[in-house]
């Protein structure tokens, strides 16, 4: 034991101290920060995750503007009871278009990483309206003023200022963000390109109130969307192993 | 460093050698245990590093030679469930709705598994209890959209209504509204008869009236001549009173309803759900109160 006296040296002398304290820092920082220079990724490669639709980004931006994330989560762990009842856990690819992401830390409600097709696009325009008429021992707040029109103008910005984060919207992506938020309030033939560029999206109109598209569409397509990107019946595990 | 260390006659240990206004600090070493257990810890993380996941390398992680996996660790947790679940869920997917109803302990098992999966999926619509809500069916009580036989419970569950799987049911209700196919007396006056077809209407005349507009308009080929309705084409039964959209003025909902039709909705679960787990909620649903 007699090794472990000389601290007393290291502890009493600043120069030494400061010597071994960047020593650690240095071996640690190495260890955690240089493999990430040498993989190209550390999110596993998954079929079928694309950039929001304009619609639902913008449902997204409000959801985060509610603060949605502070009672639902978008995260299923890998653990038995999780995957039963909500479904498939996680991957970080899933994810890798959100910014922020909306992982979360808290269910006051239920886990919403995969309520997309879940329930009806009907259910949740009233549900949004007034949790407590389709569910009465709801405690969530009431989004009434969701009815309001959708202010879309600034859609192609915002696709824009996400592009440099990293969301691969092509050229193409951004001049039609405008028609492809209205078309995907529509439903037919008129929504094939919209299709063509986000596949899997919740097409046709879902607030009823109003002929416009309003704030409730844009929030109910992507909730529809959730967690529905990824085909796992095709998906083989050693993928995402 | 402190020159003047002392040993303390009181305790027996040497001091630190500081001295404030007389006051001096004892240098007490840590207990021998506590030593040990802390250089054990350390020794034990080591053999961790070795077994578990643990480092990141140049290519990816040291994976441990136990080859440890939290998603493994899950699929063989799942496995270990449905093996013990096993035996009752193989003699359900066999089974037929019929034979599992008359087997007590499969009656028991695929009640309690409907239920679990009936609390958070379908209570969200036809609430916790089966009640439903206004335009969402109630589960409970005698009175069935698209049947209420285990049967017809389970193809409802399993293809839904109105989506985009091409077994659900399709069939939506003709608008009679926007003035070209009913006027608006029309409408009041056929609103009377279908609320007397449950004795709930207050204007004989009108419901006379109504009587003719209701035949007229065809309205009996789904709804049936005297409003018993019909599950082909889930077409409620008018005369039961047990309205889907239930309001405070009934008839105002019934005009509405004839004038611009509302036409629910429902997920087809097959897209969701094995043939095992619809199996138990059509079992669940049909013991809700209503199963015929």
């Amino acid at each position: 034991m007699s090794i472990l006296k000389h601290h007393a040296k290291l502890e009493t002398n600043v120069i030494l101290l400061m010597v071994g304290i960047l020593l650690t820092v240095i071996i640690g920082g190495l260890v955690e920060i240089l493999p990430l220079f040498t993989i190209n990724s550390t999110i596993e490669q998954v079929e079928g995750i694309r950039p929001y639709s304009p619609l639902e980004q913008y449902g997204r931006d409000i959801y985060v503007r509610e603060g949605c994330y502070l009672c639902h989560s978008q995260m299923i762990r890998p653990f038995r009871d999780e995957v039963e009842r909500y479904g498939h856990y996680s991957l970080a690819a899933e994810s890798m278009y959100d910014h922020p992401f909306q992982w979360g830390s808290k269910r006051t409600g239920p886990d919403l990483a995969r309520v997309g097709g879940k329930y009806t696009n009907d259910w949740h325009t009233r549900h949004l309206s007034n949790p407590r008429a389709v569910v009465p021992e709801s405690v969530m707040p009431a989004y009434g003023y969701l009815h309001k029109v959708l202010s879309y103008d600034d859609i192609a910005a915002r696709m824009k200022t996400l592009r440099v984060v990293g969301v691969p919207y092509t050229d193409d992506d951004i001049v039609n963000a405008k028609a492809d938020l209205v078309a995907q309030t529509t439903e037919g033939p008129g929504t094939d390109a919209l299709l063509q560029r986000y596949p899997k999206a919740s097409l046709g109109k879902k607030d009823k109130t109003s002929e416009q598209v309003t704030e409730m569409d844009a929030l109910v397509a992507y909730l529809q969307v959730l967690g529905t990107m990824v085909d796992f019946s095709t998906m083989k595990p050693e993928a995402i192993r | 460093m402190a020159t003047n260390v002392e040993k303390d006659t009181v305790s027996g240990q040497y001091t630190t050698g500081h001295e404030w206004d007389g006051i001096k600090e004892l240098n007490t070493p840590l207990p021998k245990w506590w030593v040990w257990v802390f250089l054990i810890c350390i020794v034990w993380a080591i053999g961790y590093w070795i077994v578990y996941p643990s480092w990141p390398t140049l290519n990816g992680y040291w994976a441990g030679t136990f080859g440890w996996h939290s998603r493994s660790q899950l699929v063989l947790e799942l496995d270990k469930a449905k093996a013990a679940k096993g035996v009752y869920l193989s003699k359900i997917q066999n089974a037929s709705l019929d034979d599992i109803v008359k087997d007590k302990d499969l009656l028991n098992f695929a009640l309690a598994g409907g239920a679990s999966v009936f609390k958070d999926t379908c209570a969200a619509c036809h609430g916790a209890g089966g009640a439903g809500a206004y335009g969402f069916p109630n589960l409970a009580d005698d009175q069935w959209l698209w049947g209420g036989t285990l049967e017809e419970i389970k193809t409802t569950i399993a293809y839904g209504v109105r989506n985009a799987n091409a077994n659900s049911h399709q069939s939506e209700m003709p608008a009679f509204g926007g003035g070209d196919v009913l006027n608006d007396a029309q409408l009041s006056d056929l609103a009377e008869y279908v609320l007397s077809l449950s004795k709930s209407s207050k204007d004989a005349e009108a419901a006379a009236r109504g009587k003719e507009i209701f035949s007229g308009n065809g309205c009996t080929a789904c709804h049936g001549e005297s409003g018993e309705g019909s599950q082909a084409v889930g077409a409620p039964a008018l005369a039961a009173g047990a309205w889907l959209y239930k309001g405070k003025d009934q008839k105002a909902e019934i005009i509405s309803q004839v004038k611009h039709p509302k036409h629910g909705n429902m997920p087809a679960w097959s897209e969701r759900f094995d043939d095992v787990t619809i199996k138990q909620l059509a079992v669940y649903v049909h013991s809700l109160g209503g199963g015929k």
